[in-house]
Formats: structure tokens, sequence, C-alpha cells
């Protein structure tokens, strides 16, 4: 008896609850599907309602030299971002795990910060550094920002797996004659497989989508998939930039689950494949 | 305290199948030297000078509650601990320099520390790889390896289809193959459920002796130190209690910690009453005079303890000493019968007799004797 008016209050809670989580997803992804649904819309107008299916815009899109250009320039800036981040941040994270040495805790602290400081006041800082040791902004000096971007989020993804890997690997190997780098390289390395891989799709979508430090860092003349974004909604909503917005929420999104799916599929073969040759 | 550890050990005859080659080196430098080892971590002294020679081919063991050190030992030989001053030796090389991956050591951990992206073939095939062996001879080598651990064509496992007993003796084979010049074992049975346990602890010790390796164990575990080793170091608090055989630390143990440790003995507080040829008389704490054979010199008036396994004493025996006190719980456990006897003066000993008469029950009264041949004076 007692326990029905609890019963009624915690179905009530439930119901709230329910609610609330929906109308946080109806914010979070209304626009995403909005942006995805009217790239496909038939009208010359970027907006409801919509007149039918086409494919014009992403067509239009692609005759667009600005946009193509923007898009190569994105991917590099990207990839490279990825190549150098992931390298950089392992190493990283091996130092920070593996050995002792003064100043660590300064290191670890310091690796961390761009992820906790505001991407303007980042922006706008190296701005300042650049220009007060008189240097044009390059795309190199774009390319450096963004690797300080994406380095904090590599080096916890590696530090997080490197202290999973159980340091007793390592010292077996070396107990069996394998030095230091045979030893990183045969047994270190290949248990951080899936850390390398996620920390490099990270990487590269941050590089990838990253707006306002770019528009400080990128040079005269360079735009990236975001700020041609910007650039083309000054003048006007087109729907060619909804699709161009699909464009890349498919990159960003895509990515790293095609990357989780290879992986699941790679670890998979490799099970059946041991199990069918243990028959 | 230092003349016991740096006792020289007695010249027992080692094992029939390892002596001859031991013995031929008899002159060659032990397999393992420590020589005066203490190692700190930063003011926290895990192990005091420490030294001890390890004959080729024997089975010592590192025997010691946690924190003992008997750990710290062990990687210190493989040189995963830097020492803090004295000399370790293998093979009559000192390795204080030697980087670990030159020490040529097998080492096996008690979680097993199979690679797991590997395959049981690539797993033992390792040390072979990096120890310079021809590639035309490997597989041949790794599959005799595994035919000794019994886990023949299991080559193209991974260590994650296996079971906690079979990855042990996989990491066994992967520590041999390569032929160490020392087997370290660190606790290697103690991941392993019991009846594992015990199977291991055979195979371990048939293999050492197969293939005349010289072993350094180290456990928690008196059983597994008394049924494996040639000689037991029993540590306590970074120091070696006593180095002796099996028989020596269980029957003749040198410290009251020792005969604590292996096998829970009774130890009775007594005063040194007088001494004769045959040995010592001394009365206990509880009023009672008993007789203990001993070598030791002690003077009267002297505080001893005499320690009594409670396999040793017998339920209204003949035997000279006897003590008599009230059953406080009696175990039935079907061929024996455990005792807790309490002596008054809040002196309680444990009794691990035959049965031979029906059980005596609890609150009765109890004579149990000991022979004076069967205890020791400390």
């Amino acid at each position: 008896m007692s326990a029905a008016p609890a019963d009624r209050e915690g179905r009530w809670a439930w119901r709230l609850t329910r609610f609330m989580t929906v109308c946080v997803y109806i914010f979070m992804f209304a626009p995403i599907l909005a942006t995805i649904v009217l790239s496909f819309n038939a009208s010359r107008f970027g907006g409801f309602p919509m007149t039918g299916f086409s494919l014009h815009w992403y067509g239009v899109l692609w005759q667009n030299a600005a946009v193509v250009t923007a898009f190569k320039a994105s991917l590099w800036i990207a990839l490279v971002t990825a190549v150098v981040t992931t390298i950089v941040g392992v190493l990283t994270a091996l130092a920070l795990v593996r050995f002792d040495f003064r100043g660590k805790e300064a290191l670890g602290t310091l690796v961390i910060l761009p992820a906790l400081v505001p991407e303007t006041i980042l922006g706008v800082g190296l701005l300042i550094l650049i220009k007060s040791i008189d240097q044009p902004r390059t795309l190199t000096i774009l390319i450096l920002g963004h690797i300080l971007l994406a380095l904090p989020y590599v080096v916890l993804i590696a530090q997080a797996r490197m202290i999973s890997v159980r340091r007793v690997y390592e010292e077996a190997a070396m107990s069996m004659g394998a030095s230091r780098f045979a030893t990183f390289r045969e047994v270190t390395l290949p248990l951080l497989v899936p850390a390398v891989a996620a920390g490099a799709l990270l990487a590269f979508t941050i590089s990838f989508d990253n707006t306002s430090a770019s528009l400080f860092w990128r040079p005269a003349g360079v735009e990236t998939m975001p700020t041609q974004i910007l650039a083309m909604l000054k003048t006007s909503i087109s729907p060619e930039v909804n699709a161009l917005g699909t464009v890349m929420i498919v990159m960003t999104v895509g990515i790293p689950l095609l990357g989780g799916a290879i992986a699941s599929a790679l670890t998979h073969l490799n099970r059946r494949k041991s199990r069918e040759d243990a028959r | 305290m230092p003349d016991r550890v740096t006792e020289p050990s007695d010249p027992r005859p080692l094992a029939a199948g390892v002596s001859a080659g031991a013995s031929a080196g008899a002159s060659a430098a032990p397999a393992v030297e420590f020589n005066d080892v203490q190692i700190a971590y930063g003011k926290f002294i895990a192990v005091h000078n420490f030294s001890l020679s390890i004959e080729k081919g024997s089975f010592v063991t590192l025997l010691g509650p946690s924190g003992c050190g008997k750990t710290t030992l062990l990687r210190a030989v493989a040189g995963l601990v830097g020492i803090s001053s004295g000399q370790i030796a293998i093979g009559g090389r000192r390795i204080d320099d030697v980087p670990i991956y030159k020490r040529n050591i097998g080492l096996v951990f008690q979680n097993y520390a199979l690679f797991p992206h590997k395959t049981v073939f690539d797993n033992v095939a390792f040390g072979l790889k990096y120890h310079n062996v021809p590639k035309a001879d490997i597989a041949p080598r790794v599959a005799r390896a595994l035919e000794m651990v019994r886990l023949a064509g299991s080559e193209r496992k991974l260590p994650s289809q296996l079971s906690g007993g079979q990855q042990q003796r996989i990491a066994l084979a992967r520590a041999i193959v390569f032929e160490p010049e020392v087997l370290l074992l660190d606790e290697p049975l103690s991941a392993l459920d019991a009846n594992m346990r015990e199977e291991m602890r055979v195979e371990i010790k048939k293999i050492q002796k197969q293939t005349g390796i010289t072993a350094i164990f180290v456990t928690h575990d008196q059983e597994e130190a008394l049924s494996m080793s040639d000689r037991i170091v029993v540590m306590s608090a970074g120091k070696a209690e006593q180095i002796g055989s099996p028989t020596d630390v269980y029957d003749r143990p040198a410290t009251t910690f020792v005969a604590d440790f292996l096998g829970k003995a009774n130890l009775l507080a007594a005063t040194v009453k007088d001494r004769d040829a045959g040995g010592v008389s001394v009365t206990l704490s509880t009023g009672q005079t008993v007789r203990v054979a001993t070598d030791r010199q002690v003077a009267a008036g002297d505080k001893v303890s005499v320690v009594v396994r409670p396999q040793k004493l017998a339920v209204g025996s003949e035997l000279p000493n006897r003590l008599s006190g009230r059953v406080l719980s009696t175990s039935y456990l079907g061929s024996r019968i455990i005792y807790e006897i309490d002596l008054g003066q809040g002196s309680i000993i444990r009794a691990n007799v035959a049965v031979v008469t029906e059980p005596v029950r609890e609150g009765e009264t109890i004579e149990v004797g000991f022979d004076p041949a069967d205890c020791v004076l400390l």
C-alpha cells in the first residue's frame, strides 16, 4: 500500500526524464538532420518546404572550384595533422607513462593545456606570437596550430591505452633478449594499435572541422572547408551550403565509424584465422 | 644474525639427475651469487645485506610473506630493479651494469605475460630470435619446448584460447627454450586454481631436473617451497632468516619467525633449568618441565623458546615430555584430529594427532607428549 504513491512518483520522474532526454536529442540532432534533408531539396531556396528530391546541389558543389580547392586543402591539412600528431602523441604518452624524468608532471599538464584553453584565445595567442617574430601566416603555421589542438586528445587516448598495456609484456620481451627498441616495435606498438588508430582518426576529425582557430591562422587566399562554408554563408543561404554541410557531416562522422568497423573486422578476421589454423 | 645468513651451504648431494654436471663443475663459479646485496627505494630498504651462493643446476626458493623483499631480489637478478650496493654475479660474471636483455635469463611471471597479439609459436620463438638462433633451428626447438610442457601442436593458437594452466606452461616453455643460464620464477603458481597448482608444481620441478637449469623460485607458499626446493631461503623484512634444505628449515628452524611461518609450530616460552650431556631441561611458563635434545650452548636461567610441531605431539603416550591441559576445540578429520589445548597461563598449543582412541571432547582434560629429539630450542 505504502509503495503505491512512491511508485507513481517514480513513474512520473521517469516520464519527465525521458521527455527531457528526447528534447535534448532533438535539440542536438534536428539541425543536422535538417541540413542533410534540405541538401536533397530541389528548391532554389535553402529552406523548407521541400519541393522534391534532387542531387542537384551536390552537382553544383562539384562544379564550384573554390569548394573543391577548400576540400582538398582541408583534406591535406587534416592528413598531415593526423600523421604528425599520432607519432608525436604516442611517443609523448610513452614518455609520460613509462619513464621518469624531471618536469614530467609539468610536461603532462602542458600537453593537455591546449584542450582546456578556449580556442579563440589559442587562435589569437598563436597569431600574436607569429606577428611578434615577424613571420607570415603560412600553411605550415596553420598545420602546426592544428597539431597543437589535436595533440592533447591523442596523448590522452594513447596514455590510457599504455597504462592498460601491462609492463610485464615489455619486461618479458627484454628478458628474452629484445632491446628496448625491439621491445617497443614487437610488443608495445602492436598492443597500442587501437589507440594509435583512434588517435589518428580523432586528430583527422579535429583538424578537418576546425573553424574558429583556422579563421585566425589561415594564410591569405587559403580556405578550409569550414571557413569556405562561413564565406558562402556571408552572401546567401544557398542550398549548396546544405550539401556542403552534409559532406562535412559524412566525413567527420563517417571516418571514425569506418575506422572502428575496419578495426573490428580485422580482429574478427585474425581470430578466425588463428582458430582455423589451430584446427 | 649475520653468521646465520652467511653460513656455508651444507654439502648435501644434489638430486641425482643434476649431480653429474654440477660436481664436474665443482670448481666453477656458482650459477648465481649475491654478495652483500642491498636494495633501497629512497629511504625504504627492501633488502638488507643479502649474500647467497647458488649452485649450478639447483632449485632455490625465496620464501616469505609479501613485502619481505623476495620478489625484489628476483627482479634484481633479472635487471628490473637496480641494487644500491653489493654485487650480483651470474656464472661468475658481474651483472650490475648489464642490461636485462643481455643477462641471459628466463623469466616466468605470476600472470603469464604471454604476448596477447602473438601466437604460441611466436611467443616461444621470441627468445630464440633474439639469441641469434639460425632460422632453420627455430621451429624444431619450439616444437621440442612445447613437447616438454605437454602442449605439442598448439603452435598456432593465441594465448586467449588457452586456459590459465596452459598459458603458464607456454610461459615456461618460452622462458627455457633459449637455454638461459638461470630460470627466474616469480610466484608462477599463484594465479592458478588449487588443482592446477599442484600439477604445475610437479611439472615445473620435473622440467627443471630434466634440463638441469638453475632455478630461483619466489613464493609465499610454504608447501610449494618445501616440495620443490633443493634449498630454501626464508625471508622476513628484507633479511634472510634462514638458508637451508627443506628439512633444515622445517625441522630445525633457526628463528621463531621461521618456525611460525613454516607450518605454524607451537612456541612455548621457557627458562633453562640445567643442562647435561644429552640436552637441556627447561621449565615452561606453565610450570611443567620438559627435556630438549640440543647442542645449543645455554646457561641456567636463560629465557628460551621450545618449538614443537603439532604433528610431533601424541595423546597419552609413553613419551618423556608430557603436557596436560584443557581441550578448547576438537577438529575430527577422519585419520587425524586437531586439538587446541589450553595449558594455562594463556599458553595455547595445537596438536595434530593420529586417531587411535575416541576423540577427547571439548572441555575435558588431555595429556599430550613429545620426544626430546622432536623439538627445537631457540
